[in-house]
Order: structure tokens, then sequence, then C-alpha cells
């Protein structure tokens, strides 16, 4: 455990080497798990009952609570995940290809999750619970991107090769993050504009209070579940070294 | 409370089925994500403590 110590106090590099970072994620997963679930219970509490029924669409606009926090998060979580992928590729570095492939999963759950509550939205509100409309043809394709990050890592052996190959698919795949989310004001489209953007909301107090609150708890999820799913990762990839011998004989097991 | 009753609530103004298929398929994701990485986690760590079992650290 010497080799890769800081030599001044504090410094976040010593946190790119995993036998450094298990460790820490161990400790702060629980954190953003435990966050996330007090935002969530109260983010419902003030949209189930303290939000009122919307005089448009009714009660069903209450599925917007987790419908725009997934579809937030899922595009999110591509640009982070592309991100440390790009890293990985560019600076060789195993710990952040470990991190894009942690976010991969959660990411596709994100995506599906908005996909599935924008259909049951869809279908009171438009009639259709699909429409191959620009918005949702290119959150489908998000998903695409996710599920054939997680495939090709699957496909390719030797796991530095596949952290590359994936990287570079995932770089490529950026490119449809901004036309999701201008895809609303470039293309006529069935779904509505933006209700939330810079400058300005259209949506109640209340209601808009809540679905941040639930954006924040979502948000706390992902990293939790990106910190837990990357110590899994690291311990696959790393069995066989010394430093995951040495802290197994620690724990005494 | 603005619904009344049990019912109401779940009745979600007529929108109930919805409404609650989108919560529930949403906690069902869920919970499935966290089932899923924790049985990973857990041979992860059972494949490791093998490995580290067999005298490794000595590299393979």
């Amino acid at each position: 455990m010497s080799s890769v110590a800081a030599p001044t106090g504090f410094s976040l590099f010593r946190y790119s080497a995993p036998a450094q970072f298990y460790p820490l994620a161990g400790k702060l997963a629980p954190w953003f798990y435990a966050v996330a679930a007090i935002l969530a219970a109260i983010g419902l509490y003030i949209g189930f009952f303290r939000a009122p029924t919307d005089f448009q669409q009714g009660d069903a606009y209450r599925i917007i609570f987790i419908h725009v926090p997934s579809a937030w998060m899922a595009m999110f979580l591509y640009v982070v995940m592309a991100f440390w992928a790009g890293v990985g590729l560019v600076f060789n570095t195993r710990l952040s290809s470990l991190m894009a492939s942690a976010i991969a999963p959660t990411g596709a759950i994100m995506a599906f999750i908005s996909l599935w509550t924008g259909a049951l939205w869809g279908r009171p509100t438009w009639g259709a619970y699909w429409v191959w409309d620009a918005r949702l043809t290119s959150t489908l394709i998000l998903l695409f991107l996710y599920l054939g990050f997680i495939a090709l890592q699957a496909a390719i052996d030797d796991p530095r090769r596949a952290d590359k190959a994936s990287a570079v698919l995932a770089l490529v795949g950026v490119v449809n993050v901004p036309i999701i989310y201008f895809s609303v004001k470039w293309w006529n489209t069935l779904h509505q504009g933006a209700s939330v953007k810079p400058g300005g909301s259209s949506m109640a107090a209340v209601m808009l209070t809540a679905m941040l609150i639930m954006v924040f708890a979502f948000w706390a999820y992902a990293i939790g579940m990106a910190l837990t799913r990357v110590r899994a990762l690291i311990l696959e990839r790393e069995k066989r070294s010394q430093w995951v011998a040495e802290l197994l004989a620690a724990r005494g097991r | 409370m603005q619904w009344g009753s049990v019912e109401n609530f779940l009745a979600m103004g007529g929108y109930g089925f919805y409404v609650w298929g989108s919560y529930l398929v949403c906690a069902a994701a869920i919970v499935a994500e966290i089932v899923l990485v924790r049985a990973r986690s857990r041979r992860a760590l059972a494949d490791a403590r093998s490995f580290a079992a067999r005298g490794a650290g000595k590299g393979v």
C-alpha cells in the first residue's frame, strides 16, 4: 500500500489507483444511497400530497416526477460515461475505463425508465404509447447505445482491448445527446418542449420543487450505484493482484 | 390530504393505470438493479477470495 501514497497530504490523483479507490468508493456509496432514499421520500411526498392536480392533464402529469429525472440522468450519465471512456482511451488509465463500464448499466436502466414512463404518459395525453417522434426515437437510440456499449465490452475477451473498442463507440454516440436535447426545438415533435430551461420554468413552483428533488434523488442513486458497481469491476479485474490479497487478508477472511 | 380516501389516491383521477404502471416498473427496475449489483459484488468477492486462498499475490 506504500507505492502509490501521495507524498504530501491529500491528493485527488491518489484515488486514481484502483487499490486506493476501492475502499473510498465503499465508504462513500452508502451515503449516496441514504441521500437518494431521503430525497425520494421527500420528493414523492411533495409530488403526491402537496402538488395539486394539473388543470390540463389531471393526475397523469404526476409521472413527470420520475420521467424527467430518469430522462435527464440517461443523457447526463451517457456524457459522463463517454468522458471516462475517453479518458481511459487517451491516458490509458484503468480506473477511468472501469468507471465508464460501471455507469453503463445504470444509464441503460435510466433510459429504459424514461421510455417506459414516457409511453404510459403518452397514451393518455397523445393517445399513443409510442410514436416515431424525434425525441422518442433519439432516446431509444440512446438506450441502444448503452446496450451496444455493454455488449461490445462483453464480446471482447481481452479487457483492455474491450475498454478501448467500447470507448470509441461511446465517444461516437455522444453526438446523439445534443440531438435528444434539442430535438423538440429542431423538429416539429409531439413531445412537449422543455418545461425547465435556463431563464425560467413553465411549471408551478410546487411541481417544479418535487421534480427537482427527484432529480437529485436519481442523481445520488446513480452515483451510489456506479461506486458499488465499480468496486465489483475492480475486484473482477484485479483479483490476481497483491493489493487484493492484502486487503482480504487484512479483513481476516 | 387532498385525496380524501385511499381509493381516490389509487384512482389518480382515472389515470391510476398510467401513473402506477410508471412508478411500479420504475421501482422494479431499480430493485432489480440493486439485486443484480449485490449478486455481482458477492461473486467478485468470493472469486477474489479463492484466488487469495490459492496463495495468490504472485500474479498469473
